[in-house]
């Protein structure tokens, strides 16, 4: 009964591909259109026939571009299969082979063929010169290889993959599509850039020497002389991640094990990190203690010394990173303080311990996963970061940065970029790595469900007075900051003129109404626009891709599983610069052709947030009961249905907080944006540090403050929808854990 | 299923046939390698005096020179705006940019025809700025460090830390000055004063107009840039004095050329002779580029530099524009000065 009907289900979906894939090659424009992806011009400018917009079909008509032609059988061979039954062992080959084939072929073909005709020398002496080139695919190209990929996955499940499985076997491979497209390609095509010489022949001794460079590994700063970026990313990380370990501990100490009792409040900082844009505080830093800020004016007046540029560098990128990261740290380590059982220091407690050895023997050795974790978090993020070392970094130069600058700058020498964004990329990849296989074998639990009622002691004394003054001196020096950067965008020119005047967010956001409707008369509003447009965009793509990946994860068992984890969490660990850089390399030129639009910010936001996507639909399907999985199924769904009809319901807040993170997060990038915007896809982010390029502070931090505001409401709006979602019929209690 | 994919062909055949080709007149490709705004101001402004559609990309010049090479096979840019020279002139010497004489010419000064004659017709000056510094009255003063006139003044040990310059690795501006130096007092001398200025900079910044901006707000006290930009700085009310240094100085020649294959070669043509007009360069005072236009009869900001009153070099283009010259010059800067302790 099962197999009959699911036979009559698959038709219609194999049948919807057959034709997507022949309307993706007669019907549609395969070359990218220029004018857009969203725009339809091409419409009424010549198509079919004109060249720039015509279907591969037409192309071929004309006898232009045969190198498509062999497609046509590969989109013909299926319609062979419409006769045969699915339990015929020629349904599945078939359909394998000619998946396979199409897009192999497609692949290739796109990849051998450019701008310039043949992309590689040897092609050309193979087959001698080629007059015609193509440009990037277009719609029509993308929906052939999707059809080409879902024929081959459906021949996989008619093969048996999964039980025959066609939702899953297509969801698994289309997301390894995806992210072997817009990640591991990217990747690979840095690490070749890494190794082409200055005569653009590939060699290992250009490598060699770009990558053994002084101003990369050079140990210069212990004989008086400088270092190179290398080591001084790698120490200002280690800096970096022990002080905001340290910091975080401290915070999720006094809230967890004192009397404290705004506890609420310490909870709210955290948010901070993520609504704040990059590099807003090290501005504020600037503002503090740079030569002209208030508080060296302050020390040089009381105390009569020079004032010093002693800010740029080292000490303020650290101050800033700290600052910025500590809040990451504390939410990572409130977990893990939280969750060492009571009674496990109770135990040692009537042992006799005093509280310092508990405290030390106890509950600090099984603290130590989320202390590893947060070090790690602490020294990647550090890494990645783009926004402080570029506005307070003086001499100190480090890989972001520098990667940056042999792109944009009068160097432009994408094979150094390239090279710096490997040595990057082996830190943070590295830095994961250890994360993973360190944590990932030692068992560090204690809360075991049963009775476990205990309270946490209290700290020691000697131990609870400096976590105090600590965590009270951070805590006003973090309320400082943000009140500095709101003082900053009401005044008229920091340092010069403290007038108090709202002109920064009148410049900026001014509107007035026409007979036309409201005109945004503001200098802001085309990237503001742009920004909430892209995000919005991204956000649920971000969720869906996510949810997805998380449900193959936590409900499907195939071969490969690990791998498949991997790869969809790496992006997390590659670093904004690394992927501006290498969607540069890789998305400037044929097959995929999309620098300039606002498809590439689209893409690059769904693969730099999808992990968190990722992450919290793991998180909230493993507390779903698979049992409710197997009911549906065994009630004759099929596991779309199920995913669709059980899964996704009971996942609302997942689904919630995965699309305001990766709004929020879309908001607020810049590290891979700042490569990949445009004259017409400018983002706030990129604007605001055009407007600090200019040095024009006020307006640089105004927009800030509001995008602070913006981002605040979303989180508080996504605060008050999950809280009042109650699941199905869980009670309260349940709820609360 | 077969018939009714062969009917949907027969139709988007009949639409073959009656389909049009398309003409791709009315509009422009340009590349802009100057600030955003002024190139907003110069796509939009071309647009509202010609009706023609602009479509404008801005990217450095070196990124430019590097993406028109790129599609040399396959233009698709019409028009180079702007940025400083050196690329336009290595295009010129590719073959990458097309020979035009514009009837504008008559109306130019000397040096931007000069800059077209170099690089046979293939590239004309639109605008150029002097290198020089400028320095923060208020902090100098606080200091009490005298004001400086000329370059060597900069060596003065009580400069020490006062003094700040982009990296000329990462910074046109830089290089220029580093070009400057060998030009005015020889190689050996030349990079003596780098050396002995290296003691004096407190931070090489990686692009060409920070140490001014620096300057402005108060957190460096001398920055070498070219005047327009430090003009920049003192015309939106900061207490910036700017110097063109007594013993002459190096200059940089903002070009313009017209991209070889263009897709729109009359409009490219069009736009050339607008932006080579008065009315065209008088928009660079309104987004605040004070350079020195190219056309005689364009307004030149009270503020700017005077150019006649500064000590131009013979600046040879050809020689530290080529990437040899630079790469050598570069080179021994990283070996020689870079690394002496500061």
């Amino acid at each position: 009964m099962k197999i009959s009907s699911s036979e009559n289900k698959t038709l219609p979906v194999l049948i919807f591909w057959i034709l997507a894939g022949w309307v993706g090659f007669a019907v549609l424009p395969w070359y990218g259109v220029e004018d857009g992806f969203f725009s339809f011009d091409w419409v009424f400018d010549g198509y079919p026939m004109d060249r720039d917009y015509a279907p591969a079909a037409f192309l071929l008509a004309q006898g232009k571009n045969l190198w498509l032609a062999p497609m046509v059988f590969a989109l013909l061979a299926p319609l062979l299969v419409l006769r045969l039954k699915k339990s015929d062992p020629r349904y599945g080959a078939i359909l394998l082979a000619v998946g396979a084939a199409g897009l192999a072929w497609l692949m290739a073909q796109g990849l051998a063929i450019g701008i310039r005709g043949w992309t590689t020398d040897w092609l050309g002496l193979a087959f001698g010169p080629l007059d015609s080139r193509q440009y990037g695919m277009g719609y029509g190209a993308l929906l052939t290889a999707s059809a080409f990929l879902f024929l081959f996955t459906q021949g996989l499940a008619a093969r048996g993959a999964i039980n025959g499985d066609v939702f899953v076997v297509s969801a698994i491979t289309g997301v390894i599509a995806i992210v072997a497209i817009f990640v591991f390609f990217p990747i690979a095509k840095l690490m070749t850039a890494a190794f082409i010489g200055d005569d653009g022949s590939i060699s290992i001794l250009s490598f060699l020497a770009k990558f053994g460079d002084r101003r990369i590994w050079g140990l210069g700063c212990f004989s008086g002389g400088r270092c190179g970026a290398a080591w001084n990313s790698f120490f200002l990380a280690i800096i970096v991640a022990t002080i905001t370990t340290t910091m975080g501990l401290v915070f999720a100490l006094v809230v967890t094990r004192s009397g404290f009792k705004y506890k609420r409040l310490l909870r709210a900082l955290t948010v901070l990190p993520i609504i704040t844009p990059p590099f807003v505080i090290g501005l504020a830093i600037i503002l503090l203690f740079g030569l002209s800020g208030s508080i060296t004016g302050f020390f040089a007046d009381v105390f009569g010394v020079q004032p010093t540029r002693w800010v740029y560098g080292l000490p303020g990128i650290v101050i800033a990173q700290s600052l910025a990261y500590t809040p990451i740290a504390f939410l990572v380590l409130i977990g893990v303080v939280e969750g060492v059982s009571p009674s496990m220091e109770e135990a040692a407690q009537t042992l006799r311990a005093s509280r310092w050895e508990v405290f030390k023997t106890v509950s600090l050795p099984l603290m130590r996963p989320g202390l590893a974790n947060a070090f790690l978090l602490g020294f990647i993020e550090s890494m990645a970061d783009f926004g402080n070392p570029l506005v307070l970094g003086g001499n100190y130069d480090v890989l972001s940065t520098e990667i940056f600058f042999a792109i944009v700058g009068a160097q432009y020498d994408q094979g150094r970029a390239a090279i710096l964004a490997i040595v990057l990329l082996s830190f943070t990849l590295g830095a994961f790595y250890a994360q993973r296989f360190w944590l990932g074998r030692k068992s560090y639990t204690t809360v075991s469900g049963k009775g476990d009622s205990g309270v946490h002691p209290a700290m020691p004394r000697g131990l609870a007075i400096p976590t105090f003054a600590i965590a009270t001196i951070w805590g006003l020096f973090t309320v400082v900051i943000y009140g500095m950067i709101f003082y900053g965008s009401v005044v008229e020119v920091w340092g010069m003129n403290h007038e108090l005047t709202f002109k920064h967010y009148v410049t900026a956001f001014s509107f007035r109404f026409e007979d036309s409707g409201i005109r945004w008369s503001g200098s802001a509003w085309d990237s503001f626009w742009t920004t909430i447009k892209i995000a919005t965009i991204a956000a649920p793509l971000t969720a869906a891709i996510g949810l997805i990946t998380a449900y193959l994860l936590t409900r499907q068992n195939f071969a490969g599983r690990n791998a498949f984890e991997f790869g969809t969490m790496l992006s997390f660990a590659i670093p904004g610069t690394v992927i501006g850089v290498s969607y540069i390399l890789a998305f400037n030129v044929p097959p995929v052709e999309i620098t300039g639009t606002g498809v590439i910010l689209v893409v690059c936001f769904i693969f730099r947030n999808m992990p968190v996507g990722v992450r919290a639909g793991i998180a909230s399907m493993s507390q779903l009961d698979k049992s409710l999985d197997e009911s549906s199924l065994t009630l004759g769904a099929n596991s779309w249905q199920t995913f669709r009809g059980v899964v996704l319901p009971l996942l609302r807040p997942a689904i919630l907080a995965a699309l305001v993170y990766s709004f929020v997060r879309a908001m607020t990038a810049i590290s891979a944006v700042i490569f990949l915007v445009s004259a017409e896809y400018d983002m706030a982010t990129s604007y605001i540090i055009g407007r600090v390029e200019n040095n024009d502070y006020g307006l640089a931090i105004a927009y800030s403050t509001t995008l602070i505001f913006v981002m605040l409401s979303a989180v508080l709006l996504l605060q008050l929808l999950v809280g009042k979602i109650r699941i199905g019929r869980r009670g309260a209690g349940r709820e609360k854990e | 299923m077969l018939k009714v994919r062969s009917k949907l062909l027969l139709g988007a055949l009949s639409l073959v046939a009656s389909g049009t080709m398309a003409q791709a007149d009315g509009k422009l490709s340009l590349y802009c390698s100057a600030q955003e705004d002024w190139c907003q101001l110069m796509a939009r402004s071309f647009e509202d005096a010609t009706g023609i559609d602009v479509n404008m990309s801005r990217k450095s010049s070196g990124e430019t020179f590097a993406q028109v090479k790129a599609e040399s096979v396959n233009p698709k840019g019409d028009v180079w705006w702007g940025g400083t020279g050196d690329p336009h002139l290595q295009a010129a010497e590719e073959n990458l940019t097309e020979a035009y004489v514009s009837p504008m010419r008559d109306q130019l000064h000397d040096w931007a025809i000069s800059q077209a004659t170099s690089a046979n017709d293939k590239t004309i000056g639109i605008y150029s700025g002097a290198l020089g510094y400028g320095y923060n009255a208020d902090i100098l003063a606080a200091n009490n460090l005298p004001a400086p006139a000329c370059w060597k003044d900069l060596l003065k040990p009580e400069y020490k830390g006062h003094v700040q310059m982009a990296n000329p690795n990462s910074s046109g501006t830089a290089y220029t000055t580093l070009a400057t130096m060998v030009q005015l007092f020889g190689e050996d001398d030349g990079f003596d004063f780098m050396k002995g200025l290296h003691t004096n900079v407190n931070q090489y910044t990686k692009s060409g107009s920070a140490p001014i901006k620096a300057a402005a707000r108060g957190e460096n006290t001398i920055g070498i840039v070219f005047m327009h930009d430090a003009v920049k700085q003192a015309v939106s009310g900061f207490p910036i004095t700017v110097v063109a240094p007594c013993e002459g100085t190096g200059y940089e020649i903002g070009s313009m050329s017209i991209i070889s294959g263009a897709r729109n070669m009359e409009n490219a043509k069009k736009f050339y002779d607008w932006a080579l007009s008065a009315e065209a360069q008088n928009l660079a005072l309104e987004v605040n580029a004070f350079q020195v236009p190219s056309n005689k009869g364009a307004n030149t900001s009270e503020s700017a530099p005077d150019m006649s009153s500064i000590t131009l070099i013979d600046y040879d283009f050809s020689k530290f524009g080529s990437s040899d010259e630079r790469k050598r010059l570069l080179q021994k800067w990283d070996n020689d000065v870079s690394v002496l302790p500061q």
